[in-house]
């Protein structure tokens, strides 16, 4: 049984509330820091355990952290980002659902490190039910003296908030969340200068994910370097998967980074297989906007080496045949299932969700949702696909914020690997419509369960 | 600023030493000539603007003298601030290039391209954009989004379907209204500017948003349909405004003074902005006290006729400097 650090205590009854979460060792790590620790020693901590940011990027949360500019006289903020929109990632609500104390203990002990005096948890406006679930559990927890003015009587104050957002995608780009905090319109802001340096209200600003935040108790409550053992490489501690699609068992899984990806798909403990005895074709392995990768490069890289779920061995082979660990939305493929259709409702949600502020971005991923809006429907043409891949080029790198290359990079790898279902689509038009192209030879190098 | 407080810069490998803080986008402006990256939605005069529409995109070969490595991407020239010893690459680089084919291609395809019955054309910086660097078609064959005109006040047409959002008139609302009554509704390529339920802006100075827009999308009401801009002259004039410069383009056909503007610059930028009242109702030579006719870059199709031209620009393509600088890449490219 892999160890389990977030999710430990999952399964508890009624462990969203204080009481019950300090029973289970709740607001250790709050004591801890609090009484024993400088906040240099929170980060220095946080920096040894090598935990890297869980929202997508990967970016290492300690380093993030010492970047954060320290103007005298000048207030400095956390900011967690709770606007988990990504299609196929849904671990942070699991999370703020069931434990919403593991998130307030996270975010008392980091804006303590911090010296954040105000705090915010800015969340996606759809999850109305969690953003009571985070309230009430701030009510308690300022009941109890961890929140509030002279938090056990060590004389640091912290106000924490929960944000409600608007429901848009684009307010989980870190400039363009606190752009929304301030009340205005949630555009990304143009970088630099970073929100280490000029953030929230222009102050040093720090935005982490829900996850990376939770993470800070376990790393406090067991050390850096025993968080540090598990994992592999620079891929250190236990991570929220977020398991979707054509699973046995679809769900949130914490492993331990280093897992083949292999035994997460086919394993009883994690996804149990595919459902219905099918055959695996392909996974988005980090949420929509990674590239998609056929079932023979994600179980094996190009070299020939099993794929590991860990930010190095997912990226493996770059973009050519390797894909990204990102927020850990994975969605699995089985035969039946359309690629051209996925990548086209890939786009959809983009397209729909660019903020139109710079071209590119605004106008590719319409273009793009047109051009595979036709191919799926059978009216598309063999030169669709260079032409795909050549607008998602345009649009990747020349974009203010990185959602013109999340909805580029779905769009050239579907292309790049699943060509010639492409192309079936174009040749085999009024078939396509009520057929599927199959597995052909990105066929699962497994045997066959059935 | 003392001069050994300037930094060093070479854009397309013409050094140019400039002030802290500037953008690479002034720098090359500072050059001048055909190593200056087109600018959409960058505006000097307006705090804020810039880096949206991409088509200023330039290559940093070399982050500064401290950090050589290059940057990974290609930036918004208009609004990275330049190192020392930087290194930029414009027109002397493909990939530079190639991208902003892509922009131009991308700014292009929800446009009309409704130009000959369009009051911009002639004046219209997404037609000079196009022209220079664009491709000869497009490769766009869906329906393009429209919209319905607005009238924003008597005096204001706004015209969505040729908008490229480069928010140059939002910031001038912003920046030179007191109210906020001019944003942005909807997202994405929905998008669209508003004045908030059509409200019309109501200030001396809300013209100026006509003279920002670098596409026909604003408008002159008192001037739509009247006449091409080639076919009238613009002349030097000025009167005693009480509320702004009073320094302003007139534009003549025959003895009749079509429209008033302020004076734009090789740029395509206002050198002062005017007030309402010169601009709409002071069409009457007597009115003003004539100058002299107005320069008009010698590129212009508004100058193929007559009047003064300015100076040709000093760097074009052909400048040894820049030929014996960017040789491997200007060989490369014949290569290629």
């Amino acid at each position: 049984m892999a160890r389990k650090l977030l999710l430990e205590h999952i399964n508890v009854p009624q462990i969203n509330t204080l009481a019950v979460y300090r029973e289970k060792g709740g607001y250790r790590a709050v004591e801890k820091a609090i009484k024993n620790m400088s906040p240099e020693d929170v980060v220095e901590e946080v920096k040894k355990s090598g935990l890297r940011g869980r929202g997508g990027a990967g970016f290492p949360t300690g380093m993030k952290w010492s970047f954060l500019a320290k103007p005298e006289g000048v207030p400095r903020y956390l900011v967690c980002n709770a606007d988990e929109s990504e299609p196929g990632t849904f671990k942070d609500r699991y999370l703020m659902t069931h434990i919403p104390h593991a998130l307030i203990e996270g975010m008392i002990v980091s804006s303590y490190a911090l010296g954040a005096k105000t705090s915010y948890i800015y969340v996606r406006g759809e999850m109305m039910p969690q953003i009571r679930i985070l309230e009430r559990a701030i009510e308690e927890a300022k009941a109890a003296g961890f929140l509030g003015k002279n938090i056990l009587g060590s004389g640091y104050d912290l106000e924490l908030y929960v944000q409600p957002g608007g429901g848009a995608y684009i307010c989980g780009e870190e400039t363009a969340l606190l752009e929304s905090l301030e009340g205005k319109r949630g555009n990304p802001r143009i970088k630099p200068p970073f929100p280490a340096i000029a953030g929230l209200y222009n102050c040093p600003t720090v935005v982490n994910n829900v996850e990376s935040i939770a993470a800070v108790v376990p790393i406090l409550n067991i050390g850096a370097e025993e968080y540090a053992k598990i994992g592999i490489e620079r891929s250190t501690g236990t991570k929220l998967i977020s398991a979707s699609g054509n699973i046995n068992k679809p769900g949130v899984y914490e492993i331990e980074l280093g897992v083949p990806v292999e035994e997460f798909i086919y394993s009883d403990e994690y996804c149990g297989g595919i459902a219905n005895g099918k055959r695996l074709k392909a996974v988005v392995a980090g949420g929509s906007s990674v590239p998609i990768l056929p079932a023979n490069l994600i179980l094996k890289t190009a070299k020939g080496d099993n794929r590991l779920m860990t930010y190095e061995s997912l990226a493996d082979g770059g973009f050519a045949t390797g894909t990204m660990l990102g927020s850990g939305g994975f969605v699995v493929f089985d035969e039946d299932q359309c690629i051209v259709r996925n990548t086209w409702n890939f786009t959809r949600f983009y397209h729909h969700e660019s903020c139109g502020q710079c071209s590119p971005c605004r106008e590719g991923t319409g273009w793009m949702e047109k051009v595979l809006h036709r191919l799926e429907h059978g009216h598309g043409n063999l030169s669709d696909m260079d032409l795909l891949v050549d607008v998602s080029k345009k649009i990747e790198g020349n974009t203010i914020c990185p959602l013109g290359d999340a909805a580029a990079w779905p769009v050239a790898s579907a292309i790049r690997h699943f060509r010639d279902e492409f192309e079936w689509h174009v040749t085999h038009g009024e078939e396509s419509q009520t057929g599927n192209y199959g597995l052909a030879h990105y066929a699962d190098p497994l045997e066959p369960v059935i | 600023m003392a001069d050994n407080e300037k930094i060093k810069v070479s854009i397309d490998g013409i050094p140019v030493e400039v002030d802290p803080g500037t953008t690479i986008l002034n720098a090359a402006r500072k050059i001048g000539g055909d190593i200056v990256p087109p600018a959409m939605c960058y505006y000097s005069k307006l705090e804020g603007s810039g880096g949206k529409c991409r088509t200023c995109l330039v290559k940093v070969s070399k982050g500064s003298e401290k950090d050589p490595r290059p940057m990974p991407k290609l930036v918004a020239s208009c609004r990275t601030t330049v190192m020392d010893g930087m290194e930029v690459q414009n027109i002397t680089s493909n990939e530079v290039i190639e991208a902003r084919k892509g922009v131009v291609e991308m700014l292009l395809i929800n446009h009309p391209l409704d130009c000959p019955i369009c009051d911009q054309a002639g004046e219209c910086h997404l037609q000079d954009l196009g022209f220079e660097h664009g491709a000869v078609s497009t490769r766009y064959e869906f329906e393009r989004r429209t919209f319905d005109k607005i009238d924003i006040g008597d005096k204001i047409q706004l015209h969505m379907t040729r908008c490229i959002l480069c928010y140059r008139c939002v910031f001038t609302a912003d920046q030179l209204t007191n109210q906020r009554v001019h944003g942005i509704l909807g997202r994405g390529d929905a998008a669209e500017i508003s004045t908030y339920i059509e409200k019309a802006i109501d200030n001396d100075f809300s013209g100026n948003v006509i003279d920002v827009c670098p596409v026909g999308a604003l408008t002159d009401r008192t001037f739509r349909f009247k006449n091409r801009v080639w076919f009238t002259k613009p002349v030097e004039a000025h009167r005693d405004c009480p509320t702004c410069s009073g320094k302003v383009t007139l534009w003549y056909k025959g003895e009749e003074v079509l429209r008033v503007t302020a004076r734009k610059d090789q740029y395509g930028e206002v050198e002062e902005f005017i007030c309402n009242t010169c601009r709409f109702e002071k069409k009457h030579t007597a009115d003003w006290a004539i100058e002299g006719p107005r320069a008009v870059a010698h590129t212009s199709v508004i100058s193929s006729n007559h009047y003064e031209n300015l100076k040709p620009l000093q760097v074009i393509k052909e400048n040894p400097t820049l030929k014996e600088a960017n040789k491997y890449q200007f060989e490369r490219s014949v290569r290629l």
